[in-house]
């Protein structure tokens, strides 16, 4: 199967990731640990741009940008360095920022996708580092706002920006890639994607006989997908219409699911780019063998020996691997003797269904436990340990639980208030799996007391047979092996 | 060539405030800033790779270490626009 596209979308991403995992700032020793600090408590003259401070840059940032380049099969420049790009805004202490401009330190990478038909290659045109602005907040709603207040402590952080070609034909696509370079980037331990504002998309999208808007400044995947799906609609309905679009930039309103232009303004964006004289060039191309070897096992790979190694299914080889933190507790679960194949089944359908359902990512994972928080609201918190997955694929296996008490032990212990083992839920609520004759007792009475269903099944009505089988699972209190409860009637009813 | 329409873009991402005889006078000035690097042309440089820098240094790093930041008070010390611990400003556009 081939994907058409039938509108010739073409989507392009800008991606900015703060390295919110090193210690200090990009070009000062402030601390990176500002979150849920006080506004301007983590700033000094560098990142304030008093006059007269000079930048020196952070070892690890540099580092960080050849880990990306590489884990995105790039280029990593002989040559190095930075820019300026001035502009006023007050989020910007110093009138400029500073970045990378001709001499980008990654470039030509791909990532590959699950496209639209299989495997689709994303082209990376180049990823560079760069500084962040400080925040503003505006003083009551953006219309209405008397005053802006600015909190210079996110000003200075380490961010890599990376650049895609305009390889993605839906928002499906744009949301997998944006997915999988997520994921790459958590393999390399260089961000925490959950903390606030540590992922900034930008999206740029056309369609047939128009041109390319830019959406900016997306914080979330589902909003880039969702903001990619109204502005493909939209610049449709203007070029059906008979319409032109314009080159423009746009900003999306998550709350309201639109795009809305903004101001034009009077003057061409004119940021006069130069060089950087307080930054002196970089030569790191050699620093990249020695990064490579320490570069982890990366999704791909992760992915392929799971099936060699687990003799699991691709799906669930996938799944388990889409977080690194998933991966390890998988694996984690396996060391313990588990059966990889049960495992992989019961963390990558049941535990990862039962989290999504509940609205929770993972976070975190200490190497006995595996953290949650919820999506949309982070104050919110859940754990699994290793050890309860091991006990409670045991108890499976060993057909004390039947797969519908071990699916409620897992919801149990996610909703519980108190920490709970898989055997005290099963005690307490008493799954354990019936003795055989306790449902042959049940299949009995099931046939006796339900005469009507009985003829019915026997005339050839199928269903009626699960309307007994309902009456067994009643009658056993849910313990009943569902399929057992089944063989057993058929043998009784029809010999 | 520097037109005064040049200047008047340069005056506007400075954000200041040109008059008319300024705008002449700048424009005279910055013509003959232009002239003067014209000269520049003049040398062969086909076999010259770019200087980056002035000073022929490169790779100057610090260590990923965090130090103590200024206390609110300090940064806060040159302003009287300011609320909540943060700087205050007009609102934007």
């Amino acid at each position: 199967m081939v994907y058409e596209n039938p509108d010739g979308v073409m989507i392009g991403l800008e991606i900015h990731v703060q390295l919110n995992k090193l210690k200090s700032k990009m070009f000062c020793g402030c601390s990176t640990d500002y979150h849920d600090a006080e506004p301007n408590t983590h700033t000094c003259p560098v990142c304030l741009g008093l006059p007269g401070a000079l930048p020196v840059l952070n070892r690890e940032v540099v580092k960080a940008a050849i880990k990306v380049g590489l884990a995105l099969e790039g280029e990593i420049a002989e040559e190095t360095q930075f820019h300026r790009k001035n502009y006023f805004y007050p989020d910007l202490p110093r009138g400029f920022q500073t970045t990378q401009y001709d001499y980008p330190i990654v470039s030509k990478g791909k990532v590959v996708i699950e496209g639209e038909d299989g495997e689709h290659e994303v082209g990376i045109w180049r990823a560079h580092m760069e500084d962040d602005p400080g925040k503003l907040v505006h003083i009551g709603s953006i219309e209405k706002s008397k005053g802006v207040l600015i909190d210079y402590n996110r000003s200075g952080m380490p961010l890599i920006e990376t650049v895609t070609a305009p390889d993605m034909r839906s928002p499906k696509e744009a949301r997998r890639f944006l997915d999988k370079f997520r994921n790459i980037l958590e393999y390399l331990d260089v961000f925490d994607g959950n903390l606030e504002g540590a992922m900034r998309m930008d999206a740029n999208v056309s369609v047939y006989g128009g041109t390319r808007v830019e959406v900016k400044n997306i914080s979330s995947h589902k909003g880039v997908e969702k903001a990619l799906l109204y502005e493909i609609m939209r610049q449709k309905n203007v070029i059906r219409r008979g319409g032109e679009i314009t080159q423009e930039t746009r900003h999306f309103d998550e709350a309201r699911g639109v795009t809305i232009g903004m101001r034009t303004k009077e003057e061409a964006e004119d940021y006069r780019y130069f060089r950087e004289p307080d930054l002196m060039p970089m030569k790191v191309s050699d620093w990249t063998p020695k990064i490579k070897e320490t570069l982890p096992e990366l999704p791909d790979a992760k992915r392929a020996r799971f099936i060699e190694q687990y003799g699991i299914a691709d799906m669930h080889a996938k799944a388990l691997t889409s977080k690194i933190m998933l991966a390890d507790f998988y694996e984690g679960v396996c060391k313990k003797g588990t059966d990889p194949k049960q495992a992989a089944t019961w963390i990558a359908d049941v535990l990862l269904g039962e989290l999504n359902y509940r609205d929770l990512v993972i976070s975190s994972y200490d190497g006995s436990t595996i953290g949650c928080i919820n999506d949309k609201d982070h104050s919110i918190a859940n754990s699994t340990r290793v050890a309860d997955m091991v006990d409670l694929v045991a108890l499976f296996t060993d057909g004390k639980i039947s797969d519908r008490a071990a699916v409620e032990v897992i919801r149990t212990i996610l909703d519980g208030e108190e920490e709970k083992t898989p055997l005290q839920v099963i005690e307490e609520k008493g799954l354990f799996k019936a003795e055989d004759d306790l449902v042959t007792k049940a299949v009995a009475e099931a046939i006796t007391e339900n005469e009507a269903a009985v003829q019915d099944y026997l005339g050839g009505a199928e269903k009626s047979l699960n309307f007994l089988v309902g009456q067994v699972m009643k009658k056993t209190k849910g313990t009943a092996d569902a399929k057992t409860a089944r063989e057993m009637l058929v043998k009784e009813l029809k010999g | 060539m520097i037109t005064k329409e040049d200047v008047e873009h340069i005056g506007w991402l400075a954000r200041i405030e040109i008059s008319e005889q300024e705008k002449a006078e700048y424009m005279e000035k910055l013509n003959s800033v232009l002239d003067y690097f014209g000269q520049l042309d003049e040398v062969a440089t086909e076999d010259v790779s770019p200087t980056y820098h002035v000073i022929d240094l490169h790779n100057v790093f610090r260590e990923d270490v965090a130090a103590e930041s200024l206390p609110q008070e300090k940064v806060l010390a040159n302003t009287e626009n300011k609320q909540e611990g943060a700087f205050k400003v007009p609102r934007i556009g």
